[in-house]
């Protein structure tokens, strides 16, 4: 079994409005950052949505993850709150890290 | 000091309520990391409470976070929320003066540098909390208020919980002394039946004709009633322009001593007229200065 695959799962948020569902799987090395989006407004805000999210990785330095998001008309700041919660409980950021 | 009438409480992991928590015009909001936020979920909650306190605007209202107890996920909760700037941490189950000691240490570690200082209000939910609500109300620093949380502190003593509050009579009174002795805000229990506003009128009277300056609000529907208590009325505002107008020609007469409708104005009576006037004033009634 590989190292990556040794990894946990991390999903955090729920599907009520104003909230988003986010789970993170970490990939094998090299498998780059994927982002599967379901949006009430993708037509509107998925790009921004996408952006977000690919700000949240790269600034907490997160390499080859898959990123499912089911998103229920959140704001930025729950989309991030939520990614920080599910990259924690995968293990992929510590606490301190995102203070 | 702030002005407090009213503190309402917003559970910590509700992206809905966190974000719209600043249009209901209460004078503190309260995220809750606590009571409303299940044991699994307290690390999402902190971490939308800490994305809320940076970005939503809470308008007028003072930022508070009710964190966990030490003996729980208190600690993590200072760590992780104090840099993101709350203005008051409302600490629950505060049972001794070590208590607010160990809190003040964990939040002195945790402000960045330049940091506004990041004040303290006591919950006094517990026998053993009420018992000792003065020593308590005297740590001077960061301590601005003293809060009843009756739920528990009635859970605590086997009594009854009711509607009217003869059993939380002592603890109210306790918490107001303590509080005014030691030169901080008192501050009630809220009123949990959101449905029942004539109750929740008569609890807010109780509460602010004991000496309480606020009350905890536990949805935004209580606002309204709970300021209508607080506010000062036009007739209030009116007798107490008149008792200062009174007591300023006396003065000048030479007495310290007035007389208004046939009733002795003294030093209380003014100090009296001189907060409403204040808290008019602060309100943006028009009133003589």
């Amino acid at each position: 079994m590989s190292e990556a695959s040794k990894r946990k799962v991390g999903q955090a948020g729920t599907l009520e409005s104003n909230d988003v569902m986010i789970t993170v799987s970490p990939g094998e090395e090299g498998s780059g950052i994927s982002i599967e989006l379901t949006s009430i407004v993708k037509e509107q805000y998925g790009d921004a949505i996408q952006k977000t999210l690919q700000d949240v990785v790269e600034e907490e330095k997160c390499r080859d993850i898959y990123i499912t998001i089911v998103d229920r008309g959140a704001l930025d700041c729950t989309i991030r709150a939520r990614l920080l919660t599910a990259l924690f409980r995968a293990g992929v950021v510590q606490k301190k890290e995102v203070i | 000091m702030n002005l407090r009438r009213t503190m309402l409480f917003i559970p910590g992991n509700n992206p809905g309520m966190l974000q719209n928590g600043g249009v209901f015009g209460a004078d503190s909001v309260i995220l809750d990391l606590e009571d409303a936020v299940a044991p699994q979920e307290k690390d999402a909650a902190r971490f939308l409470v800490m994305q809320a306190l940076k970005n939503v605007d809470y308008g007028n209202s003072e930022k508070v976070v009710r964190i966990n107890p030490l003996d729980t996920f208190g600690a993590e909760d200072i760590q992780m929320i104090v840099p993101c700037q709350p203005d008051v941490l409302l600490v629950p189950k505060v049972e001794s003066v070590q208590d607010i000691e160990k809190v003040t240490h964990l939040v002195a570690q945790a402000e960045t540098a330049g940091q506004q200082p990041v004040q303290l209000i006591a919950l006094l939910e517990t026998s053993q909390g009420i018992a000792l609500a003065y020593q308590i109300a005297q740590m001077k620093g960061r301590l601005v208020a003293l809060a009843l949380g009756a739920e528990d502190y009635t859970a605590g003593l086997g009594a009854t919980r009711t509607k009217e509050g003869r059993e939380i009579f002592t603890a109210r009174s306790l918490v107001i002394n303590a509080a005014a002795a030691a030169g901080i805000q008192s501050l009630d229990t809220p009123f949990t039946d959101a449905n029942d506003e004539a109750g929740l009128y008569q609890d807010t009277l109780t509460g602010k004709e004991m000496g309480f300056k606020g009350k905890l609000a536990i949805n935004p529907r209580q606002i309204d009633v709970i300021h209508g208590v607080f506010n000062p009325t036009p007739a209030t505002i009116e007798w107490a322009e008149e008792v200062v107008q009174a007591i300023r020609k006396a003065e000048s007469e030479g007495s310290g001593v007035a007389s208004l409708h046939g009733k002795m104005v003294d030093a209380p009576i003014v100090a009296r007229a001189e907060h409403i006037l204040k808290l008019a004033r602060r309100l943006g009634v028009e009133v003589m200065q």
